[in-house]
C-alpha cells in the first residue's frame, strides 16, 4: 500500500521525532511511505486569520504536492491539519482547475490514529510504555474531523500504559493557531486551566494527536516549571514494539 | 445601554475580567452544571442531531421567506385587534414606544426580559424623556442589575451571573431588605416587591421568543412568570421583537420551544411557555391595547449576506455555556450586550466593525459553539468570515503582526521558501533562545528554548516556551531522505537475494 506522508509544517519545523515515529509505525504495518518535498502547510494559519486571498497559493501548492505521488492514502500526524484538508473541496468548489483535485485529496487523507484503526484495522500496535498518562483530545480532531474514538482505542492496548481520564477534556487548550500569539492574555488563562486539569490527573505523560496543542500545553508546562513528558500518539505506538503483540480488529469500526 | 457596553480595548477588558475571580468561578461552575443538564435533557428527545436539522430547517425557511412571513404575521396581529410598527432603526422603535407612552399617559411601566430592548437602550431613553415615569425590570436578574445602577449584563440568559448573593443582598438593602444572604429569602423579597409594582402598573413591555406568522401570536418562555404578569395586568402591552423572531406556525414554535428550553437551561420546558395575542373577548385579563414593534436595527445587513445564518439564532445562550473563551473573560470581556460566540458574530453586524472589530479574534475556533448550537449556526466559520472581511476586504489589520501574517502567507505558498525556513529555523531562532531547565521532557531541548521575540513570536513566548527548532541535519525531511536511501529498492540486487 502506497502512503503519502502529509508531514505538516509544525512537524517539519519543530518535531522530527513525530514524523519519524509515524513513518516507522506505518512501515511496520506494510505501508510504502513517500514524502513529497514540495508540500508545506494546510493553510490554516493565514486562512483562519482572515487572509483568504493570501492562502490560495498555499492551498493549491499543498494539493499539487500531496497528489504528486500516486498513492492509495495520505496520512498526517495532526487532527487539525487533516480536518483542514477535508474542507478543501468546500474552499475550492468554484476553482475549475482545483475543484476535482481538492475532492480527490480530501477523500484519501486520514489522521494517523484514524488511519491505523479505521483503515488498517489495527487493534494492538504492539507497543509497550510503562507509565501513567492522560490524553488531550483536540477540538478540531473531535469536532471538525469527527474522530473521537481511534486514539482511545489504540492507547487502550499499549502494554504497561495506564490511561487516566482528563477532567473537562472537551475544553480547548487555548492553542487555536495564531490565536495563541494574537490573544496571549486569553490563551494563557485557557492553557492554565488545561495544565491544572492535567496536573490533577497525576499523569507523567501527556499524549495527543495534535502537535499544535502539544506545543501549547508543553510550552506552558515548561514555563511554569511543572514536570511532564510530552508524547505524540505515534511516539507512544512506536515504543518498545514487540511484533508478536500486534493484533487486528475482528470487526472494522463503522 | 445600547449594544456596546464598553469602549475599552479588548485587552483591557480581558485583564479586568481576570481580576473578577468570583465571576470566573461562577461562570465555570455554571458552564459545568449546564453541560450535564443540557446533555441530559436533550438526550430525552432521542436523536438530537435530527432535531437540530429540523430546527435549522424551520429557521432557514423563516429567513428565506422573511418578508412574506412578516407581512402575514403583521396582518394577523391587526386582525386580532393589535397594532404593528416596523422600526428600521432603534430611534424609530423608541419614538414609537414613546408615542404610545404619551398617548396612554403611562406612569408605571413593567418590563419582562428582552434583549432587543437592551439593544435599543429603551429603559434609559424612556426615563430620560418622561419626567416622573417609573419603570421596572421584573425578571429577577434584570431587576438586580437595574437596582445596581443599570450594571451591564454578563449573559443573555443569566444576566446577573457575575453577582454573588452578598452583592445581591447589598443591592436589595437599598430597597429596604433587612434579611440575610439566603437566596430563598432574597427571592421572596424580590417577589413581594415586584408584585406590588405589578398591581399598580399601567403599561407592560415584553420581548418575544417567537412570533407565529399564521395566527399573529406571541410566544414567551420564562421560569419566573413575570412575563405573564406583564401581559396580564397592564391595560396596554408593547411587544418588542427583532424582525427575525418569526416562525411560520404553532407547530414550528412548539418544536423550537422544546429545543430552546433544553439548550438554554437544560429543562424539558420552562415553568411558563405562553402564547398570547392581546385580550380575548369575554375575558378580563390581557391587554386591551396590544402593540408589536418589529425592529430591524441593522439585522437586514445580515440578510442575504454570508452572515444570514446568524439570524437563525434563538437566543438560547448555549454557545456561551460551552465557550472556553467566555469561561475566562465572561460577558463583560466582550463589551457587548451580546457576548460569547453569538455576540462575537452578531455585534459587528449590528454595531459595526469600528466598534467590534476585535471580537471575531476573541476565539480559538475550537468549534464548541458550532457543535452545541440547536439550530446549526456555523458560528466558528462565521468568525473566520468576519476576519476575512476585516483583513482582505477592509484592510483594517496593520503593523508588525499583519506583516508577519502576510509573510507566512508567502512562506506557505512557495516550496523553496519553506524549505529555506526548515533549513534555517534553528539558526534563525537561536539568537532568541536561552538555556534553562527542561521541565517538559521530550519537547524542550537542552540547547534551549525561545522565551521572547517580536510581534507574534512575542505573543507566543509571553505565555509559553517555544522549543528551538532542530538543526537542519536533524529535521524530519533530512531523516526521511536518508531513511529512503537506505531502504532496499525494488530491483536492488541485495533486496532480491
Amino acid at each position: 500500500m502506497k502512503v503519502v506522508i502529509f508531514s505538516t509544517c509544525v512537524v517539519d519545523l519543530e518535531f522530527p521525532n513525530v514524523g519519524i515515529a509515524m513513518t516507522e509505525v506505518l512501515e511496520r504495518f506494510g505501508c510504502d511511505c513517500y514524502l513529497p518535498k514540495d508540500q508545506i502547510c494546510c493553510g490554516q494559519p493565514t486562512f483562519n486569520s482572515g487572509y483568504a486571498k493570501g492562502t490560495q497559493r498555499a492551498f493549491r501548492n499543498q494539493i499539487d504536492a500531496l497528489l504528486s505521488v500516486d498513492a492509495d492514502y495520505i496520512v498526517g500526524p495532526a487532527g487539525s491539519c487533516v480536518a483542514m484538508i477535508r474542507e478543501f473541496p468546500e474552499f475550492m468548489k468554484d476553482d475549475p482547475q482545483y475543484a476535482d483535485k481538492a475532492r480527490e485529496v480530501a477523500a484519501k487523507t486520514f489522521e494517523f490514529s484514524q488511519f491505523l484503526w479505521r483503515v488498517l484495522g489495527v487493534e494492538n500496535a504492539g507497543a509497550e510504555l510503562d507509565g501513567r498518562a492522560t490524553y488531550h483530545r483536540s477540538c478540531h480532531m473531535t469536532r471538525l474531523l469527527g474522530e473521537s474514538e481511534s486514539p482511545y482505542a489504540l492507547l487502550a492496548h499499549v502494554k504497561g500504559l495506564e490511561m487516566i481520564p482528563l477532567e473537562n477534556a472537551h475544553d480547548c487548550c487555548g492553542f487555536g493557531g495564531t490565536f495563541s500569539a494574537k490573544e496571549p492574555e486569553i490563551s494563557r488563562q485557557m492553557v492554565d486551566a488545561k495544565v491544572g486539569h492535567i496536573v490533577d490527573t497525576g499523569a507523567e505523560i501527556l499524549i495527543s494527536c495534535d502537535p499544535g496543542c502539544l506545543m501549547n500545553i508543553g510550552g506552558r508546562f515548561n514555563r511554569l516549571g511543572k514536570p511532564i513528558k510530552i508524547m505524540h500518539i505515534a511516539e507512544v505506538l512506536n515504543s518498545n514494539v514487540d511484533e508478536s503483540r500486534i493484533s487486528y480488529l475482528k470487526q472494522m469500526p463503522v | 445601554m445600547g449594544i456596546q457596553t464598553s469602549d475599552k480595548p479588548l485587552l483591557e477588558r480581558v485583564k479586568e475580567s481576570e481580576q473578577d475571580k468570583f465571576m470566573q468561578a461562577s461562570v465555570a461552575k455554571s458552564q459545568d452544571a449546564q453541560h450535564i443538564k443540557r446533555e441530559d435533557s436533550r438526550a430525552l428527545l432521542g436523536n438530537w442531531e435530527q432535531w437540530r436539522e429540523l430546527g435549522e430547517q424551520i429557521r432557514q425557511r423563516a429567513l428565506k421567506y422573511l418578508p412574506d412571513y412578516l407581512e402575514q404575521f403583521s396582518d394577523n396581529v391587526e386582525k386580532n385587534g393589535g397594532d404593528v410598527f416596523f422600526a428600521a432603526t432603534e430611534e424609530e422603535a423608541v419614538d414609537y414606544i414613546q408615542k404610545v407612552v404619551k398617548e396612554t399617559g403611562a406612569k408605571r411601566i413593567v418590563k419582562s426580559k428582552s434583549m432587543v430592548t437592551t439593544e435599543i437602550d429603551l429603559d434609559k431613553r424612556l426615563l430620560a424623556m418622561n419626567q416622573g415615569l417609573q419603570l421596572m425590570e421584573t425578571d429577577l436578574a434584570e431587576f438586580i442589575l437595574q437596582e445596581d445602577d443599570w450594571a451591564e449584563p454578563t449573559h443573555i440568559v443569566f444576566p446577573a451571573l457575575s453577582k454573588n448573593r452578598d452583592q445581591v443582598r447589598e443591592i436589595f438593602m437599598k430597597l429596604g431588605y433587612e434579611g440575610d444572604n439566603d437566596p430563598m429569602h432574597l427571592a421572596r423579597f424580590a417577589r413581594k416587591y415586584l408584585r406590588e409594582y405589578f398591581l399598580k402598573s399601567d403599561l407592560g413591555i415584553t420581548g418575544c421568543n417567537f412570533a407565529v406568522a399564521d395566527n399573529g401570536m406571541i410566544n414567551l418562555v420564562t421560569n419566573e412568570g413575570n412575563a405573564d404578569l406583564t401581559m396580564a395586568i397592564p391595560k396596554t402591552q408593547i411587544v418588542v421583537m427583532g424582525m427575525e423572531r418569526i416562525v411560520p406556525t404553532m407547530n414550528d414554535a412548539e418544536i423550537l420551544d422544546n429545543m430552546l428550553c433544553r439548550s438554554a437551561v437544560g429543562q424539558k420546558l420552562t415553568s411558563y411557555v405562553t402564547f398570547e395575542k392581546g385580550q380575548v373577548a369575554g375575558e378580563t385579563d390581557g391587554p386591551e391595547h396590544f402593540h408589536v414593534v418589529i425592529v430591524d436595527n441593522n439585522r437586514s445587513r445580515a440578510l442575504g449576506s454570508e452572515f444570514q445564518s446568524i439570524l437563525q439564532c434563538i437566543r438560547c445562550g448555549a454557545c456561551m455555556n460551552v465557550c472556553p473563551v467566555y469561561r475566562h473573560i465572561g460577558g463583560h470581556g466582550y463589551g457587548s450586550i451580546y457576548p460569547g460566540p453569538l455576540g462575537a458574530v452578531l455585534s459587528p453586524i449590528l454595531g459595526g466593525y469600528q466598534a467590534f472589530q476585535e471580537l471575531p479574534y476573541a476565539s480559538s475556533l475550537c468549534g464548541a459553539c458550532t457543535e452545541v448550537c440547536p439550530v446549526k449556526i456555523p458560528l466558528h466559520k462565521l468568525l473566520i468570515e468576519h476576519r476575512r472581511i476585516i483583513t482582505d476586504q477592509r484592510h483594517m489589520q496593520h503593523g508588525l503582526n499583519n506583516l508577519m501574517m502576510e509573510a507566512i502567507g508567502i512562506g506557505t505558498g512557495f516550496p523553496w521558501l519553506f524549505r529555506t525556513a526548515v533549513r534555517f529555523g534553528h539558526l534563525g531562532l537561536k539568537p532568541l533562545a536561552s538555556k534553562g531547565e527542561v521541565h517538559a521532557e521530550n519537547f524542550i531541548k537542552p540547547e534551549g528554548s525561545v522565551k521572547g521575540g517580536p510581534g507574534l513570536v512575542g505573543g507566543w513566548a509571553d505565555v509559553r516556551d517555544l522549543p528551538l527548532p532542530p538543526k537542519n541535519k536533524d529535521s524530519f525531511r533530512q531523516w526521511f531522505a536518508k531513511h529512503k536511501e537506505n531502504q532496499p529498492k525494488p530491483g536492488d540486487q541485495k533486496a532480491n537475494q
